[in-house]
């Protein structure tokens, strides 16, 4: 196997500055493998080869010259397909979608591009984020790397099947209720979800705009923070996102975590808990203890609500969100007599079926009588999911539990039960609630091989400390350097 | 929770969604299982709590209500993306009827 695409991109992107590999040699190994290996996969919506090359191309020259060049320069980035970048097609794994082009870059392309990270393609998902499985896309199922029968995560499923076969050593994903963690941790590979407001949503489809947020997903934890520390940051054009100064993420990864607080909370160590992550899980809090760290009994009280107000909340936003797709400025246009069955044939043809049970239970939630009831109840309780965080960190400083409550289920397994599937995101969803950061990192693997995956969980805008914690248990470990057989 | 099929359809016309007769069925159980989960949070006494509305508790932010012109190559790459066009217009179906002509 070419040993370039097992490199980590802070390796590629020294390795790209010092002359020693090309960006056109680096970009080439990746499309080759992709080219090998997603026909199995089906990581990819479009392998982006014509808009990678020349894009590695340019990096080359900028290097040559000597020209100032960034953080990334020349090294492949794949990104999930609901984010724009200008002049290629985008789908959010919609028909709705399926034949329009991005007419501007989203924020994050925007300063990827200014970084020098080349394009490599762009990755399937859930159909507009919908889901943790990728079997809500509207043209296939993402596999999972490390056995095919598996479903990769999701909604960013496509993104964490990329990184983890090697076809990019980084992607975007986006996680509104765990779609970027969830599907690392299926995967095994590192998922990162920032404070919410921390980096702009501007270019990505929204899809509940109360818990939405755009990250990095990478191999490395220091891969994730040098992705960070280009996409964060304030944006006029995202009025939620938060004016706060950005760290350099790298300055602070290698301390010492000596003496770090971390809380467990009770609520996440039930009994339906599967036999192989509360293992994994009790091993990584042995290297934690050995690292130094102090654990303490923790209890976030409301976490038995956190499923029902998720749904209630992102499915109320989805049905104003998607009210946009009407047929009339872009999209799918179903051709009729009249506006109003056109608005209803468009809206009823383009869109999948769980799209369009979240916006029927949206549009249900927020109607005339039950609005107080549902929307109105969700938003008290989830002041109080909220709050059941801020008490949790005035005793510790990170909070850790597993990322899932089970490794990746075998596709099919639950796709005919919406509330199976919702029930799965369980550990992952009060973190969007709440709103504080969270971060997926391996920490083994089942007895069948699936990898599994831990959770870490910080204050808002702390990802330092996150970062510090993971990077400490990824350097007491070798999960990171183990690579699926495909 | 018990949804029928009214509710369904009625929700449905909110939602400018059309349905066949095989969805509506499938919806109409699927939402009531669903929303008998969701029942749950009537358990919590909120009767002091404010509500949340997102995640960040920032305050709003401001700024001018200035035009900033796009690029007429942002504004035909818009217009590519349109099912029917005229000129710098998007072009819909007739929204009333022509009785009073």
């Amino acid at each position: 196997m070419n040993e370039i695409i097992k490199m980590s991109a802070t390796t590629l992107a020294e390795k790209i500055k010092n002359k020693e590999l090309t960006s056109v040699e680096v970009t080439q190994s990746f499309i080759k493998r992709a080219k090998e290996t997603d026909p199995k996969i089906k990581a990819y919506i479009s392998i982006t080869e014509e808009y990678a090359i020349n894009q590695a191309k340019e990096s080359d020259k900028k290097i040559a010259s000597g020209a100032k060049i960034g953080e990334l320069e020349g090294v492949p980035i794949a990104i999930k397909d609901n984010i724009l970048i200008e002049n290629v097609k985008m789908t959010a794994s919609s028909k709705i979608l399926e034949n329009y082009t991005a007419p501007y870059d989203a924020t994050v392309i925007e300063k990827l591009k200014k970084a020098g990270a080349v394009f490599v393609g762009k990755t399937n998902l859930d159909e507009f984020a919908m889901g943790s499985s990728t079997e809500n896309s509207a043209f296939f199922t993402t596999k999972n790397p490390w056995n095919t029968e598996h479903i990769p995560g999701g909604s960013s499923g496509g993104s964490a099947s990329a990184v983890s076969a090697m076809t990019a050593p980084l992607a975007l994903g986006t996680d509104t209720g765990g779609s970027i963690r969830q599907p690392a941790s299926c995967c095994g590979i590192v998922g990162l979800k920032p404070t919410y407001g921390r980096v702009s949503r501007f270019g990505a489809v929204a899809f509940a705009s109360s818990l939405d947020q755009i990250g990095p997903m990478s191999k490395t934890v220091e891969d994730a923070a040098l992705l960070l520390n280009i996409i964060a940051g304030f944006d006029k054009k995202d009025s939620t996102s938060i004016n706060v100064p950005v760290p350099n993420y790298l300055d602070t990864i290698k301390q010492d975590i000596k003496g770090l607080k971390i809380g467990l909370p009770k609520e996440y160590f039930i009994d339906g808990l599967d036999p192989d992550v509360k293992k994994s899980i009790e091993k990584a809090i042995e290297i934690y203890k050995k690292s130094g760290a102090e654990f303490v009994e923790i209890s976030l009280p409301h976490t038995d609500y956190a499923v029902a107000v998720y749904y209630i909340i992102c499915c109320s936003e989805a049905s104003a969100n998607l009210a946009r797709y009407d047929g009339v400025r872009y999209g799918f246009r179903a051709e009729c007599d009249n506006l109003l069955d056109e608005y209803q044939k468009s809206r009823g043809q383009g869109f999948g079926s769980e799209v369009k049970r979240r916006i029927m239970l949206g549009t249900y939630a927020l109607s005339a009588g039950y609005y107080d009831a549902y929307y109105g109840k969700a938003q008290k309780v989830r002041t109080l999911i909220k709050q059941d965080f801020e008490n949790a960190f005035k005793t510790v400083d990170l909070i850790l539990t597993p990322s899932s409550p089970t490794p990746a289920f075998k596709i099919g397994e639950k796709s005919s039960d919406p509330l199976q599937m919702y029930l799965s995101d369980i550990f992952t969803i009060s973190c969007n609630l709440a709103a504080v950061p969270g971060m997926s990192i391996p920490c083994g693997f089942s007895e069948k091989g699936i990898p599994i995956g831990m959770q870490l969980l910080a204050k808002n805008f702390d990802e330092q400390t996150m970062f510090k914690a993971a990077y400490s248990y990824q350097q007491a470990t070798d999960w990171h350097k183990q690579f699926p057989n495909i | 929770m018990e949804i029928s099929k009214k509710d369904v359809d009625y929700v449905a016309s909110l939602a400018r969604l059309e349905f066949n007769e095989k969805d509506k069925e499938s919806l109409t159980k699927q939402l009531g299982s669903i929303l008998n989960y969701i029942e749950k949070i009537k358990e919590v006494d909120t009767s002091k709590i404010e509500p949340t509305s997102h995640g960040a508790s920032g305050e709003n932010f401001w700024r001018e209500d200035t035009v900033i012109k796009s690029s007429q190559g942002t504004i035909d790459a818009i217009f590519k993306n349109a099912p029917d066009k005229e000129a710098d217009f998007f072009k819909v179906k007739k929204v009333m009827d022509n009785e009073e002509e």
